[in-house]
């Protein structure tokens, strides 16, 4: 190459300037495209859940955000958590029922799933998977298989005598075997996938099934939000 | 906020879902460095100490943008703080062996590149580990790198020793026996659940 | 170097089939593997990591007169965190489903060796529009190179392209071309074609020079 052999040393206002023109350049586009995407990203967002929430539990008319306070009682907040958690309720401000988020490892990587549960018969009675990265064509068959989305439409989640717990652990169950109402049926073929998804609807039903029951009709639904 | 058991998380991030066999992070050392054992051992060290020191930075660095609600600066900030742990082994590397820092020539630079790092920050941050969570995950993920890299150098310096066809030699037969590996390691699931 | 005049079309071709990053650099292959499962996220994966390339290369061949020699990976890193961290949420606006389906490996692409190595090969030493032109041709080599892993990869792993159906249901999918293994074979069948392509033509040009000779 016809560059010299000794370069002169690049001067340190050089080097200054270069840092920060480079970091102002970056950061201005970075603050640019957040701005401008964040407000269709929220709503986006918003979408999905509240048609998520609308297929788990279609009598839902408004729904408010809560989550268990430091001292294990059920409070509504502000701003969704990771994991949200709504009290829903009808058009005449009635309580339908409480959809649930959760989540949990699955064969791939985490499985995310909404639920609904219902007061009046106490089971879940909804079910969606909003993000999974399961096999497809084996462990994806969760969100489309008839027979294993039929587990979800009563899946038995009433609580223990004290109110602590579930009474009977939700668990999977070899395809075909099902015999109790809070067993889930699974699927051969998708078998981690199946057992992951029954561990994390015991462990979510678990936290939340006990405070809901104690506590969901302190709230007052006139502070929902419309659907 | 993730309550996955740490055993469960190491053993997932060693074996389940291998790093390089099953999320197809690191691809690029993996092929670069495995065609001797040596190399592949003293790569798979340096990779596992950088994950270590860089899943803790990672996990500070997200408490940080969460305290001044910035998640738009995290892929520049992780990246960052992995150039300069990378540069940081390398000083070390130079200090305390020189003889290995010799060896290793190009490739430790070239763990600023290596998806694995970044994945694995990413990941532990998506699913919400927390501190002690993170150093599991990092050691299993290092752990399995490292298996799998020892793995594939045996094997390959095996294969060159053989008779290969000529337009199957390097890369093309790497890949397979790569394939084969994998097919190998999904033999592990369900382990530790 | 043979003294051949570089024509601007050139600059463009390069990069899908003589120095195609996939197959002949071998650069780039974490993505290429990870999610090419389909062809939707192969095509999409292409298209952003072009995107990346395109972006970062035309910054970087605007600013190296700036970029002090000493600093420049890291001024070359920051460039494309940045516009992977736009394209990161551009997709998101976009579709919340697809970002769902590539997930970190936008992110990823940040670490995508291909891009780092054309900013320094390339976009530092030439001006804006040849970088523009050689970013382009690259990122759309790399996207072909995705596609047609994605596709052999979708065809015989779900028996599908692009989600239409292509066999009849009767079709035993194999589901392995869908797991990682597959993907490490879909490349290997790639690289294999393409070696014994190019030894064809090597092989084709050395009878052709000793005919005449």
């Amino acid at each position: 190459m016809n560059e010299p052999q000794l370069q002169p040393q690049t001067s340190a206002w050089s080097m200054y300037r270069a840092i920060v023109g480079i970091g102002v350049f970056c950061a201005l586009i970075i603050v640019i495209v957040y701005q401008s995407t964040a407000a269709r990203i929220a709503d986006n967002q918003a979408r999905f859940l509240a048609a998520a929430i609308s297929e788990v539990l279609p009598a839902t008319q408004s729904t408010i955000p809560v989550n268990i306070s430091d001292d294990g009682r059920l409070q509504t907040v502000d701003e969704s958590p990771a994991l949200p958690v709504f009290l829903a309720y009808d058009e005449s401000n009635i309580l339908v029922g409480a959809v649930i988020t959760g989540q949990g490892m699955g064969y791939q990587d985490n499985i995310r799933v909404l639920y609904a549960y219902s007061f009046d018969i106490d089971a879940i009675t909804g079910f969606k998977i909003l993000e999974s990265k399961e096999t497809p064509g084996l462990g994806d068959r969760v969100e489309i298989e008839p027979h294993f989305l039929a587990n979800f439409e009563a899946l038995d989640a009433s609580l223990n005598a004290e109110g602590s717990g579930l009474q009977n652990p939700i668990v999977t169950v070899k395809q075909g075997a099902k015999t109790e109402p809070w067993q889930i049926d699974g699927i051969t073929g998708a078998t981690i996938t199946s057992e992951a998804l029954g561990d994390i609807l015991n462990k979510s039903a678990n936290i939340w099934v006990p405070v809901l029951e104690r506590d969901a009709n302190l709230i007052e639904p006139a502070q929902g939000v419309e659907e | 906020m993730n309550d996955a058991s740490h055993w469960s998380i190491f053993l997932n991030a060693a074996l389940v879902n291998n790093f390089v066999l099953a999320y197809f992070l690191g691809i690029c050392p993996f092929f670069g460095v495995s065609s001797r054992l040596e190399t592949a051992v003293r790569m798979g060290g340096a990779v596992s100490f950088v994950m270590l020191v860089a899943s803790v930075c990672a996990f500070a660095i997200n408490l940080l943008l969460d305290f001044v609600n910035a998640p738009f600066l995290r892929i520049i900030s992780y990246i960052l703080v992995i150039s300069s742990t990378v540069q940081l082994v390398e000083m070390l590397m130079k200090k305390l062996s020189p003889a290995t820092f010799r060896a290793m020539g190009i490739y430790l630079p070239l763990i600023t590149t290596n998806c694995a790092i970044l994945g694995l920050a990413l990941f532990q941050t998506n699913r919400g580990y927390d501190f002690t969570q993170s150093v599991v995950y990092s050691l299993g993920a290092g752990i399995g790198f490292a298996l799998a890299l020892v793995l594939m150098a045996g094997v390959r310096e095996k294969l060159d020793l053989n008779d290969v066809p000529d337009l199957v030699k390097g890369t093309a037969a790497a890949l397979i026996v790569a394939g084969i590996l994998s097919m190998g390691f999904m033999g592990f699931a369900g382990l530790g659940r | 170097m043979a003294r051949k005049q570089v024509t601007t079309t050139d600059e463009f071709v390069k990069g899908l089939w003589r120095d195609n990053p996939v197959f002949v650099q071998v650069l780039g292959m974490c993505p290429a593997l990870a999610v090419s499962n389909t062809a939707m996220n192969a095509l999409a994966m292409g298209l952003a990591t072009t995107f990346v390339l395109l972006m970062s290369g035309l910054s970087v061949s605007l600013l190296r007169n700036l970029i002090p020699r000493e600093a420049r990976i890291v001024c070359y890193i920051c460039i494309i965190a940045t516009f992977v961290t736009s394209v990161d949420y551009l997709i998101m606006a976009l579709s919340l489903e697809l970002h769902r389906a590539l997930g970190a490996f936008i992110a990823l692409i940040v670490v995508n060796c291909l891009i780092l190595g054309r900013a320094e090969a390339f976009a530092s030493k030439h001006n804006p529009g040849r970088a523009l032109l050689d970013g382009l041709g690259m990122g759309v080599g790399f996207t072909l190179a995705l596609l047609f892993i994605g596709v052999v990869r979708e065809i015989l792993g779900s028996g599908s392209i692009f989600g239409f159906s292509v066999f009849p249901d009767t079709f035993q999918t194999w589901t392995i071309m869908v797991l990682p293994s597959g993907g490490f074979f879909a490349m290997a069948l790639w690289l294999l074609i393409v070696n014994w392509l190019k030894k064809r033509k090597e092989e084709a040009e050395k009878l052709t020079t000793e005919v005449l000779t």
